[in-house]
């Protein structure tokens, strides 16, 4: 029995020892597990396929998927929309335009928003706006959800005539807010714009129950395009592009068309190469960024980058990857995805920011004639050249991101370059998500360096007096000061480094430089006066009882700089060094900056150093020293020579574990800067540092998207980096231990 | 070679004096920020709860326009400093140009419900008429802050009280008053909070009944009894509070705030009255404690930057108890294994160094684990198989106590590890040949000779665990902290430890009061006097830990020989 219990003992006891390995595996594996489906692509499964609904032989205008992915839509030439179930194509409703029964659909647009905002430009010279929604109701039976579509028609119901007998042979629809824009276009080339703004009611708001009510202005731009050319409204319906076959383009500017009736051409591109011709210009969700496909196989982005010569079209990637041309093009609604197929039949889902493509197959023999992504981006439907409809679930959770997107410089919409920035989240939807670590990842190393820099020669230099100089007595007191101060709270330091020590800094800037000049010198100062003092003096102070002596002398230099920094900054900075500073050098000062964020984060890595480097230094067999001392070297000699050169490893590992707690210090770089994500190194400006922005953000951010994904991925690589560094601290101490084992 | 006397400057190179003494200056320095850091906190911390004087004085700004307001002040001075005029340029004061340094004054003016800023900067220079005035009262109030008058008079329902010494008479009422909020916030607490809780349990029951699908008319008619019967004892207990509330605003006080404005104060609102002028040092005193104490046992007012952070304390208490329970077992059994069971090879070495790698790991990461791996993963997993009634409120897939313990013994488990390795790496081996030798199984010997001997360096562990726990803030604030809860995770209340709780808590306190409050000037005393206490908590766990461990080391040394 006895023996039982000790088996069993040994056995649970020894389950302990090793869940600490699991335990360590367990972090370190979830991270993983949360991190990886950050860069896995995208993938599809098949839904369904069968005939597309309505008369064959009549082809699409287009497809689109409700809310939900339960039901699909196909609006087809002859006017009629189709309503059915996206996994059978059995059909629900059937619904016609309201268009004369002879009327033949000319052209055809769709607005790139999530408004439903349909164009049709139509053979007789007139145009039909068609608003397209689904409304949701509950069964009263079982509480399914029921989708019914719903029409309406924002520039009236019947169509207006806006040429006279004329075909309309292009035309674009955009909408913004509470109103919509219409751009159309004869085979001259005359340039109708129509503008619908929603009426208000008597108190300037809109009536959410009433169905909106539109006030319509409508102008004439004659020969304002070269015939034929594609048209396009930006996001802001500020920009008309006309695209012709060849990929040329022009641009203009609608700012003040309706105002004065002034179009002005602001730039002109070629958006391919020569000999390519253009499948589908369309701007990408958010109307910023034109996608333009051409038949070489290739899909590039575009969009207006403001310079000193104005607006320019620049190409900002491009998307290839297939070798047969690009026959079709779509977004998606509320990333910046967008779905190509080729003529092969591939399918490619790509994202703009992180530059990739998130997925890649053949799913059809030839190129899609028309298709649709659901608005939540889980589904898509392509209808092939023999007129089949074919659903497909996607599952594409994290398409942003990628090894790009995370560690080089992007080139944001809106933005004049590419350029490394960490914006996770903003008011509106069409926002692009900015993910790079690198202005974090700067910003860590930022603040570790700065505390480092204060930190490395105070402890390493004061673990070097105290291991080896340092009187026994003295030594037995200081050891508990320095725990006590490696026991501090950060939280403490962080909030003096804030609120006491930003301010103060900010206020006596001048002296805190001046007390890195002059302490030195004072300590030097006040050794030489003591050698040159009467020897009966000196008795009072045994050796290794320096550092005591030192106390006034620090005190005082101390106090010299606060007194002379006045006088000091009135002569040489004109009353005000943080004023010179911006003046003379343009150098900007945040109050909570990374001097303070060093002097605080430095304080509390001074200990971590410390008690490392002084056991090191003072465990290293005292034989050593008495042997050089022996030979006739000085104290400082034998331990410049003999004893820091055994003990460096020791010193060398302190530094690491020391660079560790820096790098993964939270709360004092949280309090003591301004938590800005930018990449500078000036001393006076502050940073925001992974384990600030882990804090600042997780708690708001959404379960399992890629914004929380990130964080644990910064969370990773922190953990990763101090096992990296603990690791070599641990193994370098383990031997340097069996050395002074040895001898 | 000519052999040459050395001169003293020569010797004194040679022999690296300066660099001894530069290494020297090191640990000067360094031990010389910890000591101002200390100052520091505890000036700061311990001066705000003195009754400082309270100055009344006639201040006439210069304007540009040459017009002199003079204007009535009364406040507190906060602190004095000189500043360049350079500075102030573009502040548009209108500033004498030939002066080059300025004094300057920071005054809290309070009466924070006047309409105007409760701290000011002005310049002494335009002071005049400066008085002491004895019978200017502060008054601590519940809300809208201090306030600094002349008490006037008292009323009753509105009729001027005819009293000798209007001042005694307020503080004999608001020792009634303070009973009245006393039995108010033990009808809240108590009976309030048990029939909420009941009426939740109703709820809840209800709900799972529902989900069971045996939620028969008989069932559901009696919770709807129950549930009628706990609103009648709420109305009556209601009823019972709101006569309460009314006996609250029976007296007023008439006071006149600086230049002459008429101000009527309910007693109710009321903290604390007295006149710091007129006091001397022992009545000072005497307040400097009893605010102390107030700061120690009672729950913050004003958005936390007033009153006291007692459940911040609480808090913490609960919530390292809490992780002593999960870390001691866990960390002492992994440091028997390594030093007793173990075979010192590779597998050891590297548990050392997962120990060491843990230790060093960022506490912001374990935050993040815990928050993954806990609330969201297991926590989740618990309320769906346990708490399916409550969903799609969590119960435990939320931060809370449980978790922000577990998370924090994850953290502090190799600093129990390292201590009890230490503690039993002191025994000598001759104690356990000797106990084999007797014929005791391993198990037997570890239980009965090393742990006790041990356990000294066991409860050093754990009191460095304790103090480290209590201080870290970075991993709480994702799994259970809040600024402020609603209710202490312990409490009279079945069952009676709420796990799920979320909680308040010393560090996180200091940083949300002192970087997210409204009126950081009025917070910071506050929160340098919580740093204050939580530096002094820790400080005294840290030095307990280091006495124990030098008694076990001398207790050692006897054993050796």
């Amino acid at each position: 029995m006895r023996y039982a219990v000790d088996h069993f003992a040994r056995t649970t006891i020894s389950l302990g020892g090793i869940g600490i390995i699991v335990i360590l595996l367990l972090i370190f594996i979830y991270l993983v597990q949360e991190v990886m489906p950050l860069f896995s692509g995208a993938s599809v499964e098949a839904r369904g396929s069968y005939d597309r609904p309505g008369n064959p032989g009549v082809p699409t205008l287009q497809l689109s998927i409700e809310e939900q992915a339960g039901m699909a839509m196909r609006l087809d030439a002859e006017g009629v929309f189709h309503f059915f179930e996206l996994d059978t194509g059995v059909l629900a409703s059937s619904e016609r335009l309201n268009l004369p029964t002879s009327a033949t659909i000319s052209s055809f647009a769709s607005d790139s928003a999530e408004s439903g905002l349909l164009a049709l430009g139509l053979e007789s010279g007139e145009m039909l706006l068609v608003e397209q929604e689904y409304d949701t109701s509950f069964s009263t039976v079982d509480n399914s959800r029921i989708v019914t579509p719903s029409y309406t028609y924002p520039a009236g119901e019947q169509p207006l005539l806006v040429y006279d007998n004329e075909p309309v042979t292009q035309i674009a629809v955009g909408s913004r807010g509470e109103q919509f824009l219409a751009a159309l276009s004869n085979a001259a080339g005359d340039v109708v714009l129509l503008r619908g703004a929603r009426q208000q009611n008597l108190l300037g708001a809109f009536d959410p129950d009433a169905s909106p009510v539109y006030n319509l202005s409508q102008i004439t731009l004659p020969e304002l395009v070269p015939p034929a050319n594609q048209l396009l409204l930006d996001g802001d319906l500020r920009w008309l592009l006309a695209i012709d076959r060849r990929g040329a383009v022009r641009v203009f500017d609608l700012a003040s068309a309706f105002r004065d009736g002034s179009v002005a051409e602001v730039a002109r591109a070629n958006l391919l190469p020569q000999g390519a011709n253009l499948v589908d210009a369309r701007f990408l969700l958010g109307g910023v960024s034109l996608l333009i496909s051409s038949d070489r196989g290739e899909t590039s982005q575009w969009f207006l980058v403001r310079d000193e010569n104005g607006n320019q079209l620049q190409q900002v990637r491009s998307f290839g990857g297939s070798d047969s041309p690009i026959v079709s093009i779509t977004g998606e609604w509320r990333r910046k995805n967008f779905v190509t197929t080729d003529a092969t039949g591939s399918v490619r889902i790509f994202n703009t920011t992180a530059s990739r493509a998130v997925f890649e197959g053949d799913l059809l023999q030839a190129g899609a004639v028309a298709m649709a992504v659901a608005p939540r981006g889980n589904a898509l439907l392509l209808e092939s050249t023999d007129g089949k409809l074919h659903a497909w679930r996607l599952d594409n959770p994290h398409p942003e991101i990628s090894w790009s997107a995370l560690w080089e410089r992007v080139w944001y919409e809106g933005y004049p370059e590419p350029d490394y920035i960490w914006q996770s989240s903003a008011a509106s939807n069409d926002f692009e998500p900015k993910y790079s670590l690198m202005p974090l990842t700067f910003g860590t190393f930022k603040a570790a360096f700065f505390a480092m820099l204060l930190a490395a020669p105070l402890a390493v230099c004061g673990a070097i007096y105290t291991g080896y100089f340092m009187a026994p007595r003295l030594r037995r007191k200081v050891k508990p000061l320095v725990e006590l101060m490696e026991a501090l709270p950060t939280v403490v330091l962080g909030f003096l480094a804030g609120l006491w020590l930003a301010p103060l800094v900010e206020e006596h800037l001048l002296s805190v430089f001046s007390i890195v000049v002059l302490l030195p010198l004072g300590i030097v100062a006040a050794s030489l006066l003591w050698m040159y003092l009467p020897r009966s003096l000196g008795e009072y102070l045994p050796d290794g009882w320096e550092a005591v002596m030192l106390v006034p002398v620090v005190l005082f230099f101390c106090w010299m700089a606060v007194v002379l920094a006045t006088p000091m900054e009135s002569l040489f900075f004109g009353g005000d060094l943080r004023n010179w500073l911006s003046d003379e050098l343009g150098v900007s000062y945040d109050q909570r900056n990374a001097m303070v964020v060093g002097l605080a984060m430095g304080f509390a890595v001074i200990p971590t150093i410390f008690s490392i480097a002084e056991d090191a230094i003072f465990n290293v067999p005292q034989q050593l020293s008495y042997g050089s001392q022996a030979l006739g070297a000085t104290p400082w000699q034998s331990l410049y020579r003999v004893v820091l050169p055994t003990a460096s490893p020791g010193i060398f590992s302190a530094l690491m574990v020391g660079m560790g707690r820096a790098v993964g210090e939270t709360m004092i770089v949280l309090m003591a800067t301004g938590n800005t994500p930018i990449m500078d190194i000036n001393l006076f400006e502050g940073m925001r540092t992974l384990a600030a922005n882990i804090a600042v953000e997780i708690p708001e951010s959404e379960v399992d998207s890629s914004h929380y994904r990130i964080l644990f991925l910064a969370a990773l690589v922190l953990f990763v980096f101090t096992f990296f560094v603990n690791t070599i601290a641990e193994v370098v101490r383990q031997r340097l231990r069996s050395r002074y084992n040895v001898l | 070679m000519k052999k040459q006397k050395l001169s003293k400057f020569q010797i004194w190179l040679r022999d690296g004096t300066p660099w001894i003494w530069f290494n020297a200056g090191a640990v000067t320095i360094s031990v010389l920020m910890l000591f101002g850091l200390l100052v520091i906190l505890g000036v700061n911390g311990l001066s705000h709860f003195w009754p400082r004087d309270v100055m009344r004085a006639v201040y006439t700004l210069p304007t540009a326009d040459g017009i002199e307001e003079p204007v009535e002040i009364i406040g507190e001075i906060i602190s004095s400093e000189e500043t360049e005029s350079a500075r102030l340029q573009g502040s548009g004061l209108l500033l004498n140009a030939d002066q080059e340094i300025l004094q300057r004054q920071l005054i809290r003016f309070g009466n924070r419900d006047l309409g105007s800023a409760d701290f000011g900067w002005i310049f002494p220079q335009y002071l005049s008429e400066q008085s002491w005035p004895e019978d200017i009262t502060v008054l601590e109030r519940r809300e809208w802050s201090d306030f600094y008058g002349r008490l006037q008079s008292l009323q009753e329902n509105g009729q001027t009280l005819a009293v000798a010494d209007p001042f005694e008479e307020l503080q004999r009422r608001l020792q009634r008053t303070e009973a009245i909020h006393a039995e108010i916030n033990a009808i809240e607490d108590g009976e309030i909070a048990r029939i909420n809780w009941s009426m939740e349990q109703l709820r809840l029951g209800e709900r799972r009944l529902q989900l069971e699908g045996n939620n028969s008319a008989e069932i559901i008619s009696t919770i709807r009894a129950e549930r009628q019967t706990l609103l009648l004892e709420f109305e009556a207990v209601q009823s019972q509070l709101n006569a309460l509330y009314r006996d609250l605003e029976r007296d007023t006080a008439q006071f006149e705030a600086a230049n002459g404005v008429a101000v009527t104060i309910f007693l109710a609102d009321i903290v604390r009255a007295y006149r710091p002028n007129a006091m001397g040092v022992v009545a000072k005193l005497g307040v400097y404690f009893e605010k102390l104490a107030e700061f120690l046992t009672t729950e913050p007012r004003e958005a936390n930057t007033e009153g006291g952070i007692f459940p911040a304390i609480f808090g913490t208490v609960v919530m390292v108890l809490l992780m002593s329970v999960f870390v001691t077992p866990f960390g002492v059994v992994a440091a028997i294994y390594l030093r007793e069971y173990a075979h010192q090879g590779f597998l050891t070495r590297l548990i050392r160094i997962a120990v060491n790698n843990l230790a060093g790991v960022p506490s912001i990461v374990y935050g993040v684990f815990g928050l993954g791996f806990f609330i969201y993963f297991v926590g989740g997993e618990i309320d769906q198989a346990f708490y399916p009634e409550a969903l799609p409120a969590p119960t435990f897939g939320t931060p809370g106590l449980l978790w922000a313990s577990l998370t924090l013994a994850l953290l502090t488990v190799p600093v129990v590890i390292v201590a009890t390795e230490e503690g039993l790496a002191r025994i000598p081996r001759s104690l356990r040949e000797g106990s084999l030798a007797l014929g005791a199984t391993k198990f037997e010997t570890i239980v009965q000779v090393i742990f006790p001997m041990a356990s000294p360096a066991m409860m050093t562990g754990l009191i460095l665990a304790v103090a480290r726990a209590a201080g870290e803030v970075a991993p709480l604030m994702l799994v259970g902290v809040v600024k402020l809860a609603p209710a202490l995770p312990v409490n009279g209340i079945y069952p009676y430890v709420h796990l799920d709780q979320k909680f308040m808590h010393l560090g996180y306190h200091i940083y949300d009061v002192g970087f997210q409050s409204p009126n950081i000037e009025a917070a910071r005393p506050l929160v340098f006097a919580t740093a204050l206490l939580l530096v002094i908590v820790i400080a005294t766990l840290n030095f307990a830990a280091a006495a124990l461990r030098n008694r076990l080391r001398e207790k050692y040394k006897t054993l050796d020989v």
